[in-house]
Order: structure tokens, then sequence, then C-alpha cells
């Protein structure tokens, strides 16, 4: 019964949600910012093979290396592709990998992080110790480690991002935890012979959660990013699936020649994407402090 | 307690935490990929081969001799003074020592790390002082926003934009490469370029490295500063509000003395163990700009190696870079102790 | 001539939900030497009204209207250096929380000699220690200490060295926002005397801020007693003592417990303070008020003159003296 209360104030939200966050001022601007370019970008790549003006991994459809023009508004690269429709299916891989990180990191890190915080003692210990080693360890190097010993592909990638985010998401849940365990109300709950996952769920969960969105959105952003810095290394996803990192892979060889359109318009896109996560992810952030709250 | 009290009890819990992560790194490139050395042939070669490999390479014993193999030479001193550098292992293409490699490649990444860090700090901490000194403006919201966009730029992408404007358009700077090919390196003292050429007293060797140092420093300066603005901003907000603060203003002490003595004093004390954090995120921006730069350190050592396959070097590149991120963590919190007396109790 | 001349008054706080009137409309005036009892609830606005007399409200907060006049000079037309150079050295504030007023990072020296070369500049260092040293000893705090920082003190000796900051340059005016507010009871006796003794060998005039009426009765001249930012009583202690006006007032001193009487039932004024984003229309006590009139609903109430430097904003007392403003 809970649960239906807790998914009716959640779809109930969403549906007010703009105008109240309209009047929360800019940071509910930034949210809706963000929410608007991302989903901006989301729908472009899904609606791609409708709008697409050519087939992205046909070569030669034009002259190499042409300037933006009409007829190729965002100009070609040194295969002769299309750099408009490679830029409309682009998105595609990243936001798979993405999305497929975050979840992972969601269902691992939040579970993890409640269990641990929760039961408490040496096996929360023991959690902390090995995710704040993982924390402490530079993000892209073990995304690297790992992605060189898994190999390429999206499952492969989504999996060494989500062992890089895995700590923040323990890290935060945690810490809500740590805090809500002690109030008087759980303790009256357990007081009146609440068993643990009751408690667990009814209670701590539904206050973890706003903090769990803001780091899932500044984790995906993030997700983005690296995911761009490995394909740009070379530990990418194939070369016959259009993505905006493997162009700006391509593009860095193109540069001497003053060729820029190859890497401006994918790193756009890519910039664009995680900035509207971050948008939302700040925006909340910021609405959810009540410290900055004047 | 006292500060030396502290800092032996912070660097005696570092070896278990150093322990941990070693573990972890042998777990994730030894363990996981279960047999490095045929990952690495792909499969091209023949049974015999791969088991010669496996003699010179250590990788016939046990795992758990291995493991042992592993940790023990990390700690072997005698190794250390022979070489001058831990035995992190052999490389899989060359057999050359990895150890031998990483510290030849080590200081370029040292240099560009030290720059890019200061670039970083002296912006981040600047307009993040700014912003906060003039809450809710224009100014306010503008510094923000290039805080957010900055961080969300791909490193790599800005790297190229650089390289684009001022190495291909205007021509002003150098896009790669720490040095001219046609200018020797300074002797080596530090191994940092910049700093190896004042000691000789060569002032173009100084101008030249500098040119080439500009770029890649100011590319990954400017990417970790976006975090810098925020993290200065939120803490002098905070701290700007605090009871001392306009207690310092009530005795008529000078603007200045209340902005920088009274608040960032205080607020700086997160902003240091953020700037040590931050070190993390350095040395994994540093691989993207070394990559796009050619600058020739370790994060483009790691690179290299991945596209030869050479599991064990990157092990060994891994097993590095925890060591150095270890290594500032100790140091920030030391310095944090020293800054907050509060700390050491 | 009064050290301190405070004319109709208005501070606002400009805040996204709404403004809220936090000082208003309030005039008094204070001797060389005297003190000056400042009474009244949470939110009533004495400490924004403490903090105007040095023009340091925070943000969101506006001095709207009105003059503050320090030896004839009015501060709010100060240039910010001028009115530097007052801060700390004519006129000197002691915080409500000693636990967060000092640097937690500078020594309690390091505050004090910074504040002696900050306004006599020609002081070297040696010297502006050498005083530091006298003032910190004179207020029991053991030299071996003073170069100690903040946390290893107790709230009591934290109080005593802001006292300490305030009075070094030997200022006429100290304003003691609830100096005892976060001290316990034996502690707060101690302060207080502290206090009294050396604005009496100093010579200073105080404005001592609180909601312990008791404290304030026993040890200021004048009183003021204010409500949502107003005025509702102002006259000598001992005549408020004797004579309170204002049920406001009178509900205050009915609910100071007295600890002779065996059996006592706590007497306490029914209600809360109001939103001052909405103020009530007319007194902004009336909801309150077991004298209510239905004049006190609609009307403002102006400020009576009832004789003997008394003062009190009640219609009960209109038609008795004359009206002032």
């Amino acid at each position: 019964m809970s649960k239906v209360k807790i998914k009716r104030s959640i779809l109930a939200r969403l549906i007010s949600g703009p105008t109240f966050m309209a009047k929360k001022g800019p940071s509910g601007w930034m949210v809706i910012l963000g929410i608007v370019i991302a989903l901006a970008l989301v729908i472009m790549t899904a609606i791609a093979p409708w709008i697409s003006p050519h087939d992205p991994n046909a070569i030669n459809v034009g002259p190499i290396r042409a300037p933006p023009s009409s007829q190729f508004p965002m100009g070609t690269n040194h295969l002769g592709q299309d750099m408009l429709s490679r830029i409309l299916w682009g998105g595609s891989v990243m936001l798979q990998i993405s999305a497929l990180s975050v979840l992972v990191c969601f269902l691992i890190g939040v579970p993890l992080g409640l269990f641990s915080s929760y039961v408490g003692g040496i096996f929360d210990r023991a959690c902390s110790l090995v995710i704040d080693a993982i924390y402490a360890f530079p993000g892209l190097v073990i995304a690297i480690a790992i992605a060189a010993v898994l190999g390429p592909g999206v499952v492969n990638m989504a999996l060494s991002i989500a062992v890089v985010y895995i700590p923040s998401y323990f890290r935060v849940v945690r810490s809500q935890v740590l805090s809500i365990k002690e109030l008087t109300y759980v303790e009256a709950a357990r007081g009146a012979g609440a068993k643990w996952y009751t408690i667990l769920f009814r209670y701590i969960f539904p206050n973890v959660i706003p903090s769990v969105v803001v780091i899932a959105t500044i984790n995906f952003a993030d997700a983005v990013l690296t995911a761009a810095g490995l394909t740009f290394i070379g530990l990418g996803v194939t070369k016959d699936i259009p993505d905006w990192g493997w162009d700006l892979t391509d593009g860095r060889a193109l540069l001497p020649s003053g060729t820029w359109w190859v890497i401006t318009f994918p790193g756009l896109m890519v910039v664009l994407l995680a900035l509207g996560f971050t948008l939302v992810g700040e925006g909340l952030s910021e609405l959810l402090n009540p410290k900055l709250q004047r | 307690m006292g500060l030396r009290s502290y800092i032996i009890t912070r660097i005696l819990l570092t070896i278990p935490t150093l322990l941990l992560l070693l573990s972890m790194v042998f777990l994730v490139m030894r363990v996981l990929p279960g047999d490095p050395v045929s990952l690495h042939f792909e499969k091209k070669a023949t049974p015999e081969q791969m088991e010669a490999m496996r003699r010179v390479l250590g990788m016939d014993k046990p795992l758990w001799a291995q493991y042992v193999d592993y940790l023990g030479g990390l700690v072997n001193i005698e190794y250390l003074l022979e070489h001058g550098y831990p035995n992190l292992g052999k490389s899989m293409q060359t057999f050359e020592e990895v150890g031998g490699q990483i510290f030849s490649a080590f200081p370029a990444t040292l240099e560009l790390a030290i720059y890019s860090m200061i670039i970083a700090s002296i912006i981040g901490i600047l307009l993040g002082v700014t912003s906060s000194k003039s809450y809710n403006s224009i100014l306010d919201h503008l510094i923000r926003g290039f805080g957010t966009v900055t961080y969300a730029v791909p490193i790599f992408l800005l790297g190229m934009i650089f390289q684009l404007i001022f190495g291909v358009y205007l021509r002003w700077l150098p896009t790669g490469l720490r040095l001219n090919p046609a200018v020797d390196a300074p002797a080596t003292l530090t191994g940092l370029y910049t700093l190896d050429s004042l000691l000789e007293g060569n002032l173009f060797k100084f101008f030249e490295s500098s040119k080439a140092l500009l770029l890649p420093s100011l590319t990954l300066g400017l990417i970790l500063s976006g975090m810098f603005i925020r993290m200065t901003r939120t803490n002098m907000l905070e701290t700007l509000r605090l009871d001392f603060v306009t207690a310092a203003k009530a005795r008529g002490l000078k603007e200045s003395t209340v902005t920088y003595g009274y608040a960032l004093r205080n607020a700086l004390l997160p902003i240091v163990t953020m700037i040590g954090l931050q070190f993390a995120i350095l040395l994994g921006g540093a691989i993207l700009t070394e990559t796009t730069f050619s600058w020739p350190g370790l994060g483009r050592y790691v690179v290299d190696r991945i596209n030869f396959r050479d599991y064990t070097a990157i092990q060994g590149a891994v097993v590095m870079f925890g060591l150095f991120v270890t290594l500032v963590s100790l140091v920030v919190d030391i310095l944090y102790a020293y800054l907050d007396p509060r700390i050491r109790l | 001539m009064p050290l301190l001349e405070v004319d109709s008054l208005t501070v606002d706080y400009r805040t996204s939900r709404g403004t809220i009137r936090a000082v208003e409309d309030v005039s008094f005036s204070l001797e060389k030497g005297k003190t000056l009892g400042l009474a009244g609830e949470s939110g009533s606005g004495k400490s924004t009204l403490g903090l105007s007399i040095i023009r340091l409200v925070p943000y969101p907060g506006v001095i709207v209207k009105g003059h503050i006049k320090i030896d004839q000079t009015d501060i709010l037309e100060l240039p910010e250096p001028r009115m530097r150079s007052i801060r700390g050295r004519k006129v000197a504030y002691i915080f409500q929380d000693p636990m967060t007023s000092l640097n937690p990072v500078k020594k309690i020296s390091a505050h004090s000699t910074e504040l002696i070369r900050t306004h006599e500049a020609n002081t070297s260092k040696e010297e502006a220690f050498e005083r530091t040293k006298t003032i910190l000893k004179d207020l029991g705090i053991l030299p071996e200490r003073i170069n100690d920082y903040p946390h290893q003190f107790s709230g009591g000796m934290r109080q005593r060295i802001m006292i300490g900051l305030a009075i070094a340059l030997n200022p006429d005016l100290v304003i003691a926002d609830e100096p005892t507010t976060a001290l316990d009871v034996i502690v707060q006796a101690k302060i207080l005397d502290l206090l009294e003794n050396l604005r009496k060998i100093y010579g200073m005039a105080l404005i001592l801020i609180s909601h312990d009426l008791s404290i304030i009765l026993e040890r200021c001249d004048k009183i003021i007693v204010m409500y949502a930012g107003r005025i509702l009583e102002y006259a000598s202690s001992v005549e408020l003592h004797r004579n309170p006006r204002h049920p406001y007032t009178r509900g205050l001193l009915q609910s100071i417990p007295n600890v002779e009487l065996a059996d006592q039932k706590l007497a306490a004024i029914l209600g809360s303070p109001p939103n001052m984003l909405n103020p009530p229309k007319g007194c902004r006590f009336w909801p309150r008020c077991s004298h209510v009139m239905e004049i006190c609903r609609t009307k403002e109430t102006p400020l009576v003159d009832i004789g003997h430097n008394h003062f009190v904003r009640c219609f009960r007392y209109h038609k008795e003296g004359t009206k002032v403003e």
C-alpha cells in the first residue's frame, strides 16, 4: 500500500513538476532547462532512423572533407560520410552506455549502501573501506583498466563505467541512512516492533531517493564524458556503429588541415548531453540543500 | 594530539588502505581477465610461445604465488636501490622493466599535473571568491555558468579546439610534444623541463618548454577549475554567514582581512581536501590530455600499452596511479591537520 | 548631549517570500556612561536594532528610514571606511554565541593584536602583544594560554575573550547582544558582573539586549520593551518596575519566577509572536492581549507619553496623555 502511495506522489510530482520548478527560482529553471536539453537529444536520437538524410555508415555520399554547405549542413568527414546523419544517429551508443551504467550503479550501489549502513558494525566498515579505496582512485584509470580486460562493446563499457560510480551512490546513501537511522521516528518504529526491512524500505528509502536522483543525473553526465574518453583512447565500441565518440577520435587527425567541422558538431552534442544532465543534477541538488536557500 | 602524532597515525593508517588498493588492482588485472597472456596474443600464438612468455613473466606459478611476487616486488628495497624504481614487472611487449618505463614517463605527467593544478586553483579560487561576494548578481550567474559548462566539456575536445585555434589557425603555440625537436632537453635534475632549464640557467629552453606546456596545462586546468569554482563559492557562501565573520566586521577590520583572513582561510580547509581529491580526477584527465597533445607522460604510456595489449605494463601503470593518489591523499590530510588546529585533537 | 540618538529607525528584510519589517519607527537616546536594556522575545527585532547601530544588518536587510547619531554624527551617511573606524573602536559589539564568534584558525592573542593594529596603525607587534596580555589577564585568562586557539576554551572563557576584544580600545558604547544566553546560569551572573565592572571602570555606555527581563531590570538605567519590531514601552527601569503600563510588559514581569515563593504557578503570556511576513493589523500585540479593545485591531497604535519620561504604545493610555508622533 505504501508503495502505491509513493508511486502516486512521484507521478503527481512529475505532472506538476514544471510549474513547481519554475516557482523555485534559478535552481528550478536550471532543472527545466536541463530536462529540455536532455529530452531533445534523446528524442533526436530516437527518431534518427526516420529523419536522417543519409545512412550514417555509407561512405562517399559526398565529397571527402567537404565543409558545411546547404547540401551537407554539417559537412562530410574523411570517408565522405554525411556528418549530419552521423550526428543524428551517433548519440545512441552513448545514451545506451550511460543509461545502462546508471542502472547497474543504482541496482548495486543503493541496496549495498542501504544494507551496509543500516546493519553497521564490521560489515559496514569493511564495505566502506573497499568502497573508499575505489572512490579515491582516478575514475578514468579504473574504467580503462576494466575496459582493457573486458574488451569492446556497449555492455562492457557500461560495466567499466559503473564500477567507477558505484562508490558515489554507496556513500550518498550511507550518509543519508546514518543520519536518518537515529531519528526518533525510526526508533519509535523499531520500538513498535517493525521488522528491519520494513524500516529500511518504508522509512529510510523514501528519504534517500532525492539524493540518489541527484547522484544519478550527475552520474549520467559523467558516464557520457567517460564513454567519450574511453572511445577516444580506443576502448570504445566497434567502428561500424555511428558514435559521436568515434567522430571525435577520427576528427583529430583531420585538424592540421583545418577540418574543424568533424569534431565541432559531435563535440557540441556531447557537451549538450552532459550539460543537460549536469544542469538537472545541480539544480536538484541546490533545491534539496536548504543551507543555500536564502 | 599534536601534529607529529597525527602524522604518524595517519601514515600507519595508509598501509592497510594501500594493501587493499594493490590487491584490488591485482584482482582486476590479473584475475579478472582469466589469462592475460592469451588475451595479449589474441590466439595468434602457439601454446609453446605463450608458455615461454608465462615463464619469463612469472605467470606460470600458482595465483597466490604470483600475488606474493607482486606485493613482494613492490617492497623489494634491493631492487629499488639497484634500479631507482620499484619492481613493477616486465612488459609483455618488450620484456623491459615496466618500472623503468614508467619512471621515465612520470616526470612529464608530474609537470603537467602541477601546472594544471596551479592554473585550476588560481582560476577556481579567484572566481569562486568573486562569485560568492556578489551573490545572486549577474556576475555570480555568469561565473557559475562558466563553471558548469567547463565541467560538461570533454577534456580532449577542449584540447583539440585549443590546438585548432592556437596551433593551426594562429600558429602561436606548438600542438604537441614536450619540446621542439630541434631543442635538446635540459640536464635532468628533477625531470621537470621548466624547472631543470631554470636550474641550468638556460632561458631559451625554459621558454620552449613553457610554450609546449601552456596549451595542455591550460586545457586540463580550465576543466578542473569548474569544480574548484563551485566548491570555493559554496564554502565561501557558508563561511561568510558565520558569526565570526560578522564579529570581525564588527571590530572594524578591513574588508580584505575579513574576506581572506577570516572567510577564505576557513572556507579553504575543505577546499584543500578537495584539491587533494581532484588529483585523482587530474590523473584521469591527464591521460586524455596527454593523448591529445602527444605529451610523453604516464597517461600516454598507458594508452600506448593498451594498443599493444601489454597487460603487465598496464597493471604496473595502474599501480603507479594508485600509489600516487594514496601519497597525495596522505599529504593533503597532513596539510589539513596543519591548517586546522581542531582536527589534531 | 546624548551619546547615541536613534530617530524613527526602520529596517526591512527583503526576502524572496516578501518584505519583513523587522524594526519599525524606533526612537530613543542614550547618555554617556548609562545603560539601556532592550527586552523582547525572539524575532522582536532587538538584534536587528543592535546591528543597525553599527550598520551591519545582514543581507537581505536594508535600513529604510531614520537617523542614527553617534556623538552628533549621523552614521547612516558616513562612507564605509569611516564607519569601519567607528566599529570596534568607538562602538563595540558582543555577539550572542561565543562558540562561533571567534575565528577557529586564529590564536586568541592574534584576534586582539590584529584589532589593535587595525585601529592604531602605528603600534608595533610587540606593543600590541603586551597590551593584549594585559587585557586578557584582567579578564582572568592565564598568560600561558593566550596563544591557544578558541576551541580550547570553554564557552564562558570565550565570552570573556569577546568582552576583552570589545573593551580593548576603550569604546564609548558597547552593545551586548544576549551575552549570556548561550551560557549556564552560574557563568551568566559572572559575565554580567564582569561587564558591569568594566563598564564602571572605563565609563562606557552599554546597550544590553536580552529576552530575559529580570537581567535587564537589575542592570539597566533605561529599558525599551520591543515586540514585533515596535517599541511597546520605554521608561527608566525604576519607573518600569514600579509602574508597568503595557499589558505585554505586565505579562513579562508577572512571568518572572519568584525564588522566595514556595508554591508558584508560572504565569505565561498566551499565544506566540506573529508571523512577520503578515503581521496583525493595528496593534501587533492585540491577538495575545487580555485587554484588547476594538480600536486596537484596526488603528495603528501611536506611542503615548504618560509623563516621568515614560512612553507606552497602547490605546488604553491614549486619552490620558499627549500624543507623541
